[in-house]
């Protein structure tokens, strides 16, 4: 099949649908390539480096309609190239379904295929042709050098010799890829970045940025992300009400700010509201990525800049990715040749359009004569929703003294008893009839340093248990008191049997505190 | 046979051990305590030596030095990873030093008794009012030794009494020696320095508890026969006896319990010593074979308590049998590499490593502590759980850890660190099977049901140390190694974790 790629003809639009790059990763899976002369010369690509590549240049957008089989661009076709546009001709390329309706009845009439670059659903294996994801990382990344480029100050805090310097704060509203690219960049150069989405789970994220998350003092049930497929949905007024005050809050403080609410199909949410424009200090500015969709600020003029009374920047722009037409081309080629390596299975330059398969299903809005959008829903969910977990049940504070009572209570009795049972036991013994005293003396002194032991063993730490045993069983060499006593008696065996305890017992009392020594040593903070 | 200033100083040892023991609540506090326990001992022996009483200090003083000598070579050789084989055997002294004492006391009676035959009078007669023993002539008692003259005061229920406590003190004595002796072996395995092989697992001769019961039995008949005046026939009986319950008790507990039949020892030489100490009419020697006694059986009840198990039921022998049907355990073990591992704790912001005994048995402490460190570095936060029976000793692992120099800081116990395992990435189980079975909690018919065990499958992701597929120590399978989120990262733990090492950024 040949692939074609006309110059764009949208004014101000500087990116290319084909690279170098792409078309020889192209020519692999068997097709070939054509491109209208002087298409990538906006975005830095020569025609020379084209035709090094082996594509071939034709002169007019005429000529390159009717020679290609499938025609990859950018922008939505205008009404000349959608005359141009003839049956069994694919066309890759941005085109709203929904604002497009007219072109898109149009395409399948004729019996053309389309296939709509913001139509590819949002799922792990289609990330790679995920046009959308990778012009809005532009988009987040142009967006903080823009609002740079109209901002007066560092990024970075600094102490100079020539004064102090404070960073600048930088609030990202949305934290899709455009925000989280955003974030990124915005950290990366120094400033202080708050960051704000509507949905709860992307703190995590932001936080992986190194960027603040901004919790709203406000309890509701959140709609999961996963739900919508990745995507935000709009909120509860109240929930608004509370996102709203504490952006009032916050406006006074930050130097930059950029929106990138955006809520599929609709028209953006209004966010930044002209009391807090007005709160803002001089000089502060504001870049508003959803100004297509008439913007999350009111004042935002869409592919303009403005500055507001009080000194504020309003940055409307909507062509960031071809702002940075090189990196944006090169990204975006990229996604068409995944797309056409999904479509060229066999490798071999034919084109299967499988309509089984979840993602050529799902981009295709028009195909064999027919209008194919809405598709079905992916069989694949896009994110595993996260299950729903049920909170711990909290005790109450009467449950909990009621619980503390009880055990208590358990643990009084269970001490009166041992209490009652052990002095029973030593009454008894004291009660034995002839028990002589001077064996009750000794018991005394017996029971109190089983007591003694009790209460001190309890406090030993669990660490040190091996240390423990190793004291106790040098301790209990004690034993060699008995055996120096017995080792003066006459008899010769008792002597004996003395002189080998004496002997066992030090090897245990010199052997145990030793080790008991290393043992302890070798215990130590980090 | 005792002066003022011995009990004097008795009463000062008494209080150092006890200071002693308390200290050890905390790593700075213990270094002092173990100073205090040694002036204690020092403080004891010294006061013995000189006070009355004691005969041939020159030659004890030369014993003492003969056993210091043999004490320093067993401490400053020993591995860390065998001090659960030291300790044990040097109960076994102590049991035997206890037994020695207390056949002397028996001995000494027999020859007062002669003396006093030799006299013409009564052993333990009383006087007309009952109560004063009528002793020996003043010369014949002078020429006693201390020891001698102790007993020679003596009225017969005091010596009857006397009789009760020795036999204790022989009897306990006795148990403990042949117990320690048996459990040094167990736990020292192929590389005991015993002349006979003991098998390691739990066995018993045919009969089991009807042959401890009947020992025991044995063992009160032949009590009542020597206070009745047999002589000292019933006495070696009666040890004989103490011998075979030592043996056979401890013959038929596996090596998993080894941390309670340990402390259970270790508390037995103390009320050893204790009993000795009430024939001997020795204030100190009953003080602190109490601490020691009492000790003792708070960390067996501890140790009991960590594995849910009573106290007698180990005691007896073994586990009960499982009262229905274990849960059959379904899928496979799935193997990994140390790449995979490698790559795992690269990712990873929070590591918790769970050792075993299989991490003593392979003396990979020094690895695990490099590994620490390297991950540390890193950023990471590494932590250590210990369950309260890992290993053969109690505060085995810690010790271990200790010597390799893991900061005692980031060694948490059970109950510290079983609520973090959800926010765990990765948890890394070496050499430890039973404390990381989930059947304990999810298997009512498990023989280890109801255990605390560590909780490490809540970790996003579980590897596992381990020689073989083998079961643990208990012989029941783990379903911890058959889960979803576990890798079995199999081969001997030092080998494992040294293959592990260089590939960790």
């Amino acid at each position: 099949m040949k692939i074609g790629t006309p110059k764009e003809i949208f004014a101000g639009e500087h990116r290319v649908a084909m690279t170098p790059e792409s078309a020889l990763a192209l020519q692999k899976l068997g097709h070939t390539c054509v491109i209208e002369a002087g298409a990538g010369a906006a975005a830095g690509f020569a025609d020379k480096a084209y035709k090094e590549a082996g594509v071939e240049v034709v002169k007019t957008a005429a000529a390159l309609w009717k020679a290609a089989d499938v025609v990859a661009k950018v922008r939505v076709p205008d009404d000349a190239e959608m005359k141009r546009l003839r049956a069994d001709q694919t066309l890759i390329s941005f085109f709203s379904p929904v604002a497009d309706e007219d072109k898109m009845q149009a395409a399948a009439k004729k019996g053309a295929t389309v296939v709509a670059m913001e139509m590819i659903p949002r799922i792990s294996r289609a990330q790679k042709m995920d046009a959308l994801s990778s012009m809005a990382n532009i988009a987040g990344y142009r967006a903080v050098i823009e609002a740079g480029n109209n901002f007066g100050r560092f990024f970075t805090g600094q102490i100079t010799a020539a004064g102090k310097v404070p960073p600048a704060k930088v609030l990202v509203v949305g934290a899709g890829v455009a925000g989280l690219a955003a974030i990124g960049t915005s950290t990366s150069l120094g400033a202080i970045t708050y960051a704000f989405d509507v949905r709860p789970e992307v703190a995590e994220q932001v936080e992986s940025m190194g960027a603040e998350f901004v919790y709203l003092d406000f309890e509701e049930e959140q709609t999961d992300g996963a739900a919508t497929g990745g995507y935000a949905s709009v909120s509860s007024p109240e929930f608004r009400e509370a996102q709203l005050a504490k952006f009032r809050e916050l406006a006074p403080e930050v130097d930059i700010v950029i929106t990138t609410a955006l809520i599929p199909n609709r028209d953006a949410p209004e966010l930044w509201t002209e009391d807090m424009v007005k709160a803002m200090k001089p000089g502060s500015v504001i870049v508003d990525l959803a100004a297509e969709k008439g913007g999350n600020c009111k004042l935002t003029v869409m592919d303009e800049k403005i500055v507001t009374a009080n000194g504020v920047t309003i940055i409307g722009y909507t062509d960031f990715p071809s702002r940075m037409a090189t990196q944006a081309s090169s990204l975006y080629a990229t996604n068409i040749r995944h797309l056409m390596t999904d479509l060229t299975p066999e490798k071999d330059g034919e084109i299967n359009h499988n309509m089984e398969d979840d993602v050529i299903r799902g981009a295709t809005i028009a195909h064999g004569k027919e209008v194919t959008f809405p598709p079905p829903p992916p069989k694949v969910a896009a994110i595993a929703a996260a299950p729903k977990k049920e909170p711990a049940k909290e005790l109450t504070a009467e449950e909990k003294r009621a619980a503390e009572d009880a055990a208590f209570k358990q643990q009084t009795r269970n001490q009166v008893t041992l209490l009652g049972v052990g002095a029973a036991l030593v009454l008894g013994v004291g009660l034995i009839p002839g028990m002589p005293a001077s064996f009750m003396q000794h018991f005394i002194v017996f029971v109190l340093s089983v007591f003694i032991g009790f209460q001190v063993i309890w406090n030993v730490a669990h660490s040190l248990h091996t240390p423990l045993m190793a004291v106790t069983n040098a301790i209990s060499s004690i034993i060699i008191l008995g055996a120096l006593i017995q080792v003066g008696s006459s008899s010769l065996l008792i002597t004996l049997l003395g002189a080998l305890g004496i002997f066992m017992a030090s090897v245990n009392i010199f052997g145990g505190f030793l080790v008991t020594r290393r043992m302890l040593a070798m215990f130590q903070k980090s | 046979m005792e002066n003022a200033f011995t009990i004097a100083a008795y009463v000062v040892a008494a209080i150092l051990f006890i200071l002693s023991l308390g200290g050890l609540s905390g790593q700075e506090s213990a270094k002092r305590a173990v100073w205090y326990g040694i002036v204690g001992m020092a403080i004891a022996v010294l006061a013995t030596l000189i006070g009355p009483g004691s005969g041939l200090w020159f030659a004890s003083l030369v014993l003492i030095a003969g056993g210091a000598a043999v004490g320093y070579q067993l401490a400053t050789k020993v591995e860390m990873t065998q001090m659960p084989e030291l300790v044990a055997i040097m109960h076994s002294l102590v049991g035997l030093a206890a037994v020695f004492v207390g056949f002397n006391a028996d001995l000494m009676i027999n020859y007062i008794g002669g003396v006093y035959e030799a006299e013409g009078l009564v052993m333990g007669a009383v006087d007309a009012g009952g109560v004063k023993a009528i002793g020996l002539p003043k010369e014949v008692y002078e020429g006693l030794s201390a020891f001698g003259q102790l007993i020679a005061k003596k009225s017969s229920v005091e010596i009857g009494i006397l009789r009760v406590e020795l036999v204790l003190g022989i009897w306990i004595g006795a148990v403990t020696f042949t117990g320690s002796v048996i459990a040094y072996a167990k736990l020292a395995g192929s590389s005991s320095k015993l002349p006979i092989n003991i098998d390691t697992s739990a066995k018993k001769l045919p009969g089991g508890h009807m042959l401890n019961a009947g020992a025991a039995a044995l063992s009160v008949l032949l009590l009542i026969v020597y206070l009745g005046g047999s002589g000292s026939w019933a006495l070696v009986l009666l040890t004989l006896a103490g011998l075979f319950i030592g043996y056979h008790l401890i013959m038929g507990i596996g090596g998993a319990d080894m941390p309670v039949v340990v402390s259970m020892l270790n508390s037995y030489s103390g009320w050893a010593a204790a009993a000795i100490g009430f024939s001997l009419g020795n204030d100190l020697l009953i003080v602190v074979g109490a601490l020691v006694g009492s000790s003792g059986a708070i960390l067996s009840y501890i140790m009991c308590k960590a594995m849910n198990r009573s106290f007698v039921s180990v005691i007896l022998g073994g586990f009960g049998g499982p009262a229905g049907e274990q849960m059959a355990v379904e899928g496979e073990q799935i193997a990994i590499e140390a790449d995979g591992v490698a790559a795992a704790l690269n990712e990873a912001d929070s590591v918790v490593i769970i050792p075993g005994y299989g991490m003593a048995v392979a003396q990979a402490q020094q690895g695990v502590a490099e590994l620490t460190r390297k991950l540390r570095a890193a950023g990471k936060t590494v932590r250590f759980a210990i369950h309260p029976v890992a290993g053969r000793l109690p505060g085995h692992m810690n010790v271990l850890l200790a010597e390799a120099k893991v900061p005692y800081d980031i060694v948490l116990e059970m109950d510290e660190i079983n609520d973090d395992f959800p926010d765990t990435d990765v948890a890394i189980v070496i050499g430890s099977n039973d404390i990381v079975n989930p059947a304990a909690q999810d298997d009512p018919n498990s023989p280890i049901a109801g255990m605390p065990v560590l909780e490490c499958w809540k970790a996003k992701q579980v590897f596992v140390s381990k020689r073989g597929q083998g079961t643990g120590y208990s012989g029941i399978e783990n379903p911890l190694f058959f889960k979803d989120n576990t890798r079995m990262f199999y081969g001997d733990a030092k080998a494992s974790i040294d293959k592990l090492l260089p590939i960790i950024d």
